[in-house]
């Protein structure tokens, strides 16, 4: 079942100086229980396609439907009352300084109209399940980032929503606290079977937890898919760029091009497996099958969400016949094989 | 001793009058918080990008505050000696001070609340809207929660104005201290009671200072 749809979807700012099109012509599905993530540099786009998902914009064209709910032609009552099935959590937190960690997140109950006695019991419910206990009544400007992201959370979850958006959500976090925050999600994501979409500009974000994947640009989607599939194949420009912010270091190139003045014979190759045949013994197996040397120059193993995937650039020297066949019996493992040569 | 030293001072005289001026400063203070609130919530719903977006309405309060804003006080007593008249029936008394003392001091104020409206986050209330809160429970629950301290400091700064409108109003016949000293000080030459009469003005604004200070600092959590 999708929960949420979007069919040709299209968003215009009129500002004094001409219109932009901030989300141009978008269709996408996302299913439920999933989490999905949408990437894309500043001003893709992004937040103003997730604005469109719980009406905080309406879409200048389109159909956007949310949990059976045609979000853009409601208002009202009804849109707020489809409002509280969507929680959302945002880059800077957006708590209410006045009120205390607790107070904060019964507001969303408070808007709900849930009894007090009620209210009571759910903040408690949802502080352990974002691991406040003991901070219940501090208030925001005494905690830190992560545990005011953790506030969002609990508040963004206190209605029991069926779609969790986040706006950026942890890219005002330090990697540890990221990681943390990422963590919760997915733990949440499983617990709750909670849709959850997340906008990002870190691929670190969508190979950590995300299970499918769009790449935004211009307002377009340009390329999407499950996440695995994207690592290993990257079609467009931009998400390889986006792919390699994960599985190279940035010194890759240079090293490569050094690396390949330094071995003059044989091939260096880089060799990306994904999923099970990252965990097979390949290389030792190249090497008692075939008559060549294989030596592990570089790697990197990353884990997503869906299972691992690595990169490896390796030195094959020996017979040219000899090498060629060790490279498709590489290749039919699953791995893809790519040769490195000076022209790049 | 003292009877030495202030030979004119007649201290039920100046009780009286000290009565009068918290009574008007005091109503004053009051309505001048509730109507300037709801002018400085309606002047900032209705700028752009906000709740009530709305240019014409905008413009239309953004004006009378502006004038009325604009007007000194001591013309503004003068110009509404009908209304007033209308109003409470007589230009003598402390009643007779208030639709001036408050018609000056709300505009002033309303600009105050827009200021302290417009620090709020953007975010906040937008995670509002996202939680499904209707404008009321926005106002109610978010607004004015998140800008008090500064709708505190500002009424403290307006309060203490109303005092020296007091004052002025006084001179006119509004009775109080400003009252006191311009008629049994000033005209009968007598200066200890003018002196008296400062020195009460002086305590009255530090007590409403103080209080000011340190309600903000107890309800500001930032
Ligand atoms: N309220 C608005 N009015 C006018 N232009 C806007 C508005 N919000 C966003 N934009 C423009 O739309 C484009 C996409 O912005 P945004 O959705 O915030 O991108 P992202 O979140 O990917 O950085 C940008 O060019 C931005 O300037
Ligand atoms: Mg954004």
């Amino acid at each position: 079942m999708c929960m949420i749809i979007l069919e040709n979807v299209t968003k215009i700012y009129e500002a004094s100086n001409g219109s932009v099109t901030a989300v141009d012509n978008v269709s996408l599905q996302i299913k439920e229980g999933e989490i999905f993530g949408i990437i894309g540099y500043s001003g893709a786009g992004k937040s103003s396609l997730i604005r469109l998902l719980n009406g905080l914009e309406k879409p200048t064209n389109g159909k956007v439907i949310v949990a059976g709910r045609d979000i853009a032609n409601i208002k009202g009552k009804e849109l707020r009352k489809a409002r509280q099935e969507i929680g959302m959590i945002f880059q800077h937190f957006n708590l209410l300084w006045s009120r205390t960690v607790r107070e904060n997140i019964a507001f969303p109950l408070e808007i709900a109209g849930v009894p007090k006695e009620q209210r009571k019991k759910r903040v408690d419910e949802l502080i352990q399940l974002v691991g406040l206990q003991g901070r219940e009544d501090a208030y925001p400007s005494q905690l830190s980032g992560g545990q005011k992201q953790r506030v969002g959370i609990a508040r963004a979850l206190a209605n029991n929503p069926k779609v969790l958006l986040c706006d950026e959500a942890t890219s005002a976090l330090d990697p540890q606290t990221t990681d943390s925050i990422l963590e919760l999600l997915v733990d949440i994501n499983k617990r709750l079977g909670l849709t959850i979409v997340l906008i990002t500009h870190e691929m670190h974000v969508i190979r950590k937890i995300c299970d499918r994947v769009a790449v935004m640009e211009n307002g377009k989607i340009v390329e999407q898919g499950e996440v695995l599939q994207v690592f290993r194949q990257p079609k467009q420009a931009i998400t390889k760029r986006f792919v390699q912010q994960v599985v190279e270091p940035e010194e890759t190139k240079e090293t490569i091009t050094h690396l390949l003045d330094k071995y003059p014979n044989g091939m260096v190759v880089q060799l990306t497996f994904v999923g099970e045949a990252a965990e097979q013994p390949l290389i030792a197996n190249v090497v008692r099958q075939f008559q060549v040397d294989a030596n592990i120059l570089q790697g990197k193993i990353s884990q997503t969400h869906q299972g691992s995937y690595g990169v490896l650039f390796v030195h094959i020297d020996g017979e040219k016949e000899e090498v060629a066949r060790a490279i498709d019996y590489i290749r039919n493992q699953q791995v893809a094989v790519e040769v490195m040569t000076n022209a790049r | 001793m003292l009877a030495n030293l202030l030979p004119n001072v007649e201290w039920d005289m100046i009780w009286a009058a000290t009565v009068e001026t918290l009574y008007m400063t005091g109503i004053a203070v009051v309505a001048t918080f509730i109507l300037g609130t709801i002018l400085g919530l309606l002047l900032f719903l209705t700028s752009k990008g906000n709740l009530w977006e709305n240019r014409l309405a905008n413009m239309i309060i953004a004006a009378v505050v502006n004038i009325f804003r604009s007007i000194p006080f001591i013309i503004l007593i003068i110009l509404l000696i009908p209304l007033t008249k209308w109003m409470v029936g007589t230009m003598l008394g402390a009643n007779a001070a208030l639709p001036a003392l408050i018609i000056g001091a709300a505009p002033f104020y309303a600009r105050m609340v827009e200021i302290a409206l417009r620090e709020i986050d953007k975010g906040v209330i937008e995670a509002a809207k996202a939680m499904g809160a209707s404008t009321a429970t926005i106002i109610w629950k978010v607004l004015l929660p998140e800008s008090l301290p500064a709708l505190v400091s500002g009424i403290t700064v307006t309060a203490i104005a109303l005092v020296g409108y007091t004052a002025m109003a006084g001179v006119v016949g509004a009775g109080g201290l400003g009252n006191l000293a311009y008629l049994e000080g000033f005209q009968r030459n007598h200066n200890d009671v003018t002196f008296v009469a400062t020195v009460l003005v002086l305590i009255i604004v530090f007590v409403i200072q103080f209080i000011g200070d340190f309600v903000t600092s107890k309800i500001d959590k930032r």
